[in-house]
């Protein structure tokens, strides 16, 4: 399993630089892979269909574009999953090669075939090694800076909302609630994205019984728990 | 009898002797001896008798077989005790009782003693090869044993029941005959041959049992009738008599066993009613300063097992509380009363718990005998109260004030050189108790700024004692500052003197007015705000003169001017008469901005000056809404507005020449708490990585203990301030949680 706290070589999105492979349209005879030249064409095609031209890469217009042919918001999980599969590096955009190891991966080379294949993307996501794994990369797509390494409150919520509010509603309505309404902090960091999702898989909810101050879990998470101990008061 | 026969070879004819002829004429000797003790009269032996019998055995045993009689001579010797015993002793011993009995008792114990002696003397043969080859009990063993198993074990419990009730009798105040008890005892553990066994199992288990009922009735009345300190009288008193009891006529080995039976009694089972008692405990002792009973308490408790726990505990309740009211009062005066007196009082608050420490020392050193549990109680009482806040300024503000107070000329205090040092001696010790040291540090060092740079130091000698002491106490780096600051002052007396010389030499370069720079070294003194003030051209001229004097002396250095800390003297050209003003430079500022227009808006010297309107409003009200108004304020309202407009009062007099215009300083507390705030940050930081380094790999729980116990040196760090450190050096990558357990952490090199 990828190690994902410790990332520091592809934590941050790069800007997107074109390279050779990308516009070539036709794999070169020497490719390692046996793969069949055409069944490469058919996800190259695919990915034509929705990339911008002058770029080489699918852009936001292209991704909502794809979204409405499979029937998702641009805003569901499965999309943040499908970037998750293919190691989408930068938020918004599908490198040529990021869509092709995706649709491998999936083993799927037309629209409707990935259609079918969202679902059980999901379920495979959700077993909980990868789910932690995905958890983490969600955080990190979101990062738009190179130098950036935390993200602003109201993203967080939303986020959260999005990766955890099928598994976890109780939780996220809660913690949501109170990030809102706190002072301390403006931007929540990795330690503190992971921290909560922690918290969701071993502290039971609301009565938090199995919660220890004494323990290391992230400060936010001692003020929320403090929080939560005087609403329920 | 003659014990010593001697040389003399006694040849008796060596006829055999057959044992019933040999035994009758034994039986004569044993006769004779058993007139003795009865104190029948009857002469003592001589040394012939005494040597025939001796060898009347020694033949028989010598004698060939079958005519050794040895075995039946060693039977038979066993049965003349039985025989006296059953026939003469035990009926004498039967038919008497109490103390009658035990006397009896005693005769026949010596007599049956001397008995043992003599006979074994007699068949003294039998001891040096008989035994030894079969292995048997020597002859006095045989001898005590039968007094063993005839007599003592017959009688020991009514023995003991006679002896126990004379104790008690002696107890409740009678006489007894202890010499009596002693030699009954005394054949207690002499009938253990070597153990005490006997003396532990049939007298002493019982005596104790005895000891211990005895003294729980006359505890469980006591406690109801007698006040906590005649109580403890009474049970020292026990005490002493229990141990006297032991050198008189118990065993010396019962004196630990009965003292502890006894102290349980009277002092372990009641000990919580004894020290708790209303009106007489522990606490009424404290509050009355019973030194006395006090001291009594701790004697009786000490030798018990946890026993001083509870004294100590209340102990520390008492400080706590006479500590709390000294806070309280002062909090209280100082809710009450206006901020000057209320500082007066806080000032009262530092001297009273000074003094309350000296007395409750006095208190731990002679009454507690300099126990460390009450060292430790009184240093926890003080650690509670020392650090509670009164009136908004924490202990460590209160305690550097009050320094302030005793080294500034003029100071509170007038008191003699020697109470100054015990004084400052004392309030050093007072810091230990306080966790927050860095914050003392601090303040202390404010304010030892403003009595160096204003010249309001009373005494150089107190200043630099009192840094020894805080040295000695807290540590080099505690005090590196202050001490760098204190030089500083010297350093700049020698350039002040470089620096006349400098103008001396380059009359050019005088710019009128008699200037004094103190340059400061910036890392010891406190931080100040340097505001960008526009500065009359007279005083832009002093400070070029002084950068081009300091050029010439080092070329490297930054010099920032800090005008909110110089003095300026002008003189006030009033129609009276002129006055000489002395004020601070931002002051001088405003005023001199009047030389060269009369009349001046808010506004007009806000632009002039370049100063904030807080800094701004500041100064204007203390030159014309305070005690002297050398500006008049249109309108004349009590507070400067941003609409009002200023003039030169040239009617303003004082009988004074010269008067001193304060400028009331800002409050320095919040910058203060917010420099120690940072500085915590950093040193939480420091500590976190320091041991992160040192251990690569480290729990979550001990990391955050050992960071508060390097740290507790300076003060007491938050936890969640901790927490929050952490997660910053984790979000720098200097820590990473690890990957099984997420409440360790690992040091990323």
């Amino acid at each position: 399993m990828p190690r994902t706290a410790s990332k520091t070589t592809k934590k941050r999105s790069k800007p997107y630089t074109v390279t050779s492979s990308d516009t070539d349209p036709v794999p070169s005879a020497s490719s390692k892979t046996k793969k069949s030249s055409k069944e490469n064409d058919e996800k190259y095609k695919l990915f034509n269909k929705y990339a911008n031209t002058s770029s080489g890469v699918i852009d936001p217009e292209g991704i909502e574009k794809l979204c409405s042919k499979l029937k998702v918001s641009h805003t569901d999980i499965k999309i943040l999953m499908l970037a998750w599969k293919m190691k989408s590096e930068r938020q918004g955009y599908f490198t040529k090669a990021e869509w092709r190891r995706a649709l491998k991966a999936l083993k799927v080379d037309t629209t409707k075939k990935l259609k079918k294949a969202l679902p059980e993307l999901e379920e495979q996501v959700r077993k909980p090694l990868n789910f932690a794994d995905f958890y983490a990369y969600a955080f990190r797509y979101c990062l738009t800076d190179e130098r950036q390494n935390c993200i602003d409150i109201e993203t967080i919520c939303q986020l959260l909302d999005m990766v955890l509010g099928s598994t976890f509603r109780d939780q996220v309505d809660h913690f949501v609630d109170y990030l809102k309404i706190q002072n301390d902090y403006k931007v929540i960091t990795m330690d503190q994205w992971m921290g909560f999702y922690r918290f969701c898989n071993e502290i039971s909810f609301p009565d938090m019984t199995n919660y220890s101050l004494e323990l290391a879990w992230p400060l936010i998470l001692d003020n929320f728990f403090e929080w939560m101990r005087e609403k329920q008061a | 009898v003659q014990e010593r026969f001697g040389n003399q070879s006694f040849r008796m004819e060596r006829k055999t002797i057959d044992l019933e002829q040999g035994w009758d004429y034994m039986q004569t000797g044993i006769t004779k001896l058993k007139r003795i003790l009865e104190g029948l009269p009857e002469p003592q032996f001589d040394s012939e008798q005494y040597m025939m019998l001796y060898t009347t055995i020694y033949n028989m045993c010598t004698q060939k077989p079958p005519h050794d009689y040895s075995q039946q001579l060693y039977d038979k010797y066993r049965e003349a005790f039985e025989e006296y015993i059953n026939s003469t002793v035990l009926p004498a011993l039967k038919e008497k009782h109490d103390e009658y009995m035990l006397r009896e008792l005693v005769k026949r114990w010596s007599n049956h003693k001397v008995m043992v002696r003599w006979l074994s003397r007699f068949f003294y043969y039998l001891d040096r090869y008989f035994i030894a080859r079969r292995s048997l009990p020597p002859l006095n063993e045989v001898g005590l044993t039968c007094f063993r198993d005839r007599v003592y074990n017959e009688l020991h419990s009514k023995v003991k029941d006679a002896v126990i009730a004379l104790v008690d009798k002696e107890r409740e105040g009678e006489q007894i005959d202890r010499a009596l008890l002693k030699n009954v005892l005394d054949i207690y553990v002499e009938i253990g041959m070597g153990q005490m066994e006997r003396y532990e199992a049939d007298f002493e288990s019982f005596m104790l049992l005895d000891s211990a009922s005895y003294y729980s009735r006359k505890a469980s009345s006591w406690i109801q009738e007698d006040s906590c300190p005649d109580y403890m009288l009474k049970s020292e008193e026990c005490l002493k008599k229990e141990r006297e009891r032991v050198a008189h006529y118990l065993h010396s080995s019962s004196e630990p066993k009965l003292v502890e039976k006894v102290q349980h009694e009277l002092l372990v089972v009641y000990a919580n009613q004894l020290l708790e008692k209303e009106h007489s405990g522990c606490r009424a002792l404290l509050r009355d300063d019973k030194v006395d009973d006090l001291s009594r308490m701790y004697r009786l408790y000490h030798k018990i097992a946890k026993g001083l726990e509870p004294v100590a505990n209340i102990f520390k309740q008492h400080v706590t509380a006479e500590g709390n009211a000294l806070v309280q009062q002062a909090e209280d005066t100082a809710t009450n009363q206006a901020a000057n007196i209320a500082s007066v009082q806080e000032q009262v608050l530092i001297r009273k718990v000074i003094e309350l420490h000296d007395k409750y020392m006095v208190y731990v050193v002679e009454c507690f005998q300099s126990h460390t549990l009450f060292h430790k109680a009184l240093k926890e009482a003080f650690e509670i109260f020392c650090n509670k806040t009164v009136a908004g300024s924490s202990s460590a503000e209160l305690l550097a004030t009050f320094c302030d107070n005793i080294l500034k000329k003029g100071g509170s205090e007038k008191l003699s050189d020697e109470a100054i040092e015990d004084t400052l001696e004392k309030v050093v010790k007072l810091l230990a108790y306080i966790s927050d040291k860095d914050l003392f540090a601090e303040f202390y060092r404010k304010k030892l700024a403003r009595r160096l740079l204003f010249d309001r130091s009373a005494n150089d000698d107190h200043e630099r004692s009192i840094l020894t002491k805080l040295k000695q106490q807290c540590g080099g780096q505690f005090t590196s500052k202050m001490e760098g600051m204190v030089t500083d002052l010297t350093l700049a007396r020698e350039n002040q003197t470089s620096f006349e010389e400098y103008l001396g030499n380059n009359p050019a370069a005088n710019p009128g007015i008699d200037l004094t720079v103190t340059v400061l070294t910036t890392g010891f003194w406190p931080s100040y705000k340097s505001f960008d003030i526009n500065l009359p051209s007279e005083m832009v001229k002093c400070v070029e003169v002084f950068k081009g004097f300091y050029e010439t002396k080092t070329k490297h250095r930054k010099l920032t001017w800090i005008y909110s800390l110089g003095t300026c003297h002008l003189n006030g050209k009033f129609d009276h008469k002129p006055i000489e003003l002395v004020v601070s430079t931002y002051q001088a500022a405003v005023l001199l901005l009047f030389n060269t227009t009369d009349k001046l808006s808010y506004n007009d010297i806000l632009t002039q000056l370049n100063l904030s309107h807080e800094d701004l409003v500041r100064l204007l009200h203390s030159l014309s809404c305070a005690r002297y108004k050398i500006l008049t304020k249109e309108p004349s309202t009590k507070t400067v507005s941003q609409t009002d407009s200023f003039e030169f009062n040239a009617k303003f007099t004082d009988r004074m020449r010269r008067i001193k215009i304060p400028l009331p300083p800002v409050d320095e507390r919040k910058k203060v708490v917010e420099d120690v705030d940072k500085d915590r940050r950093y040193a939480i930081d420091a500590a976190i990585v320091r041991i992160m380094k040192s251990r690569k790999v480290l729990g979550h729980q001990q990391l955050v203990s050992e960071c508060v116990e390097q740290l507790s040196r300076m003060f007491k760090p938050d936890i969640k301030a901790i927490k929050k450190r952490m997660e910053d050096l984790i979000t720098r990558d200097y820590l990473e949680r690890d990957k099984e357990n997420p409440n360790m952490f690992r040091y990323l090199a």
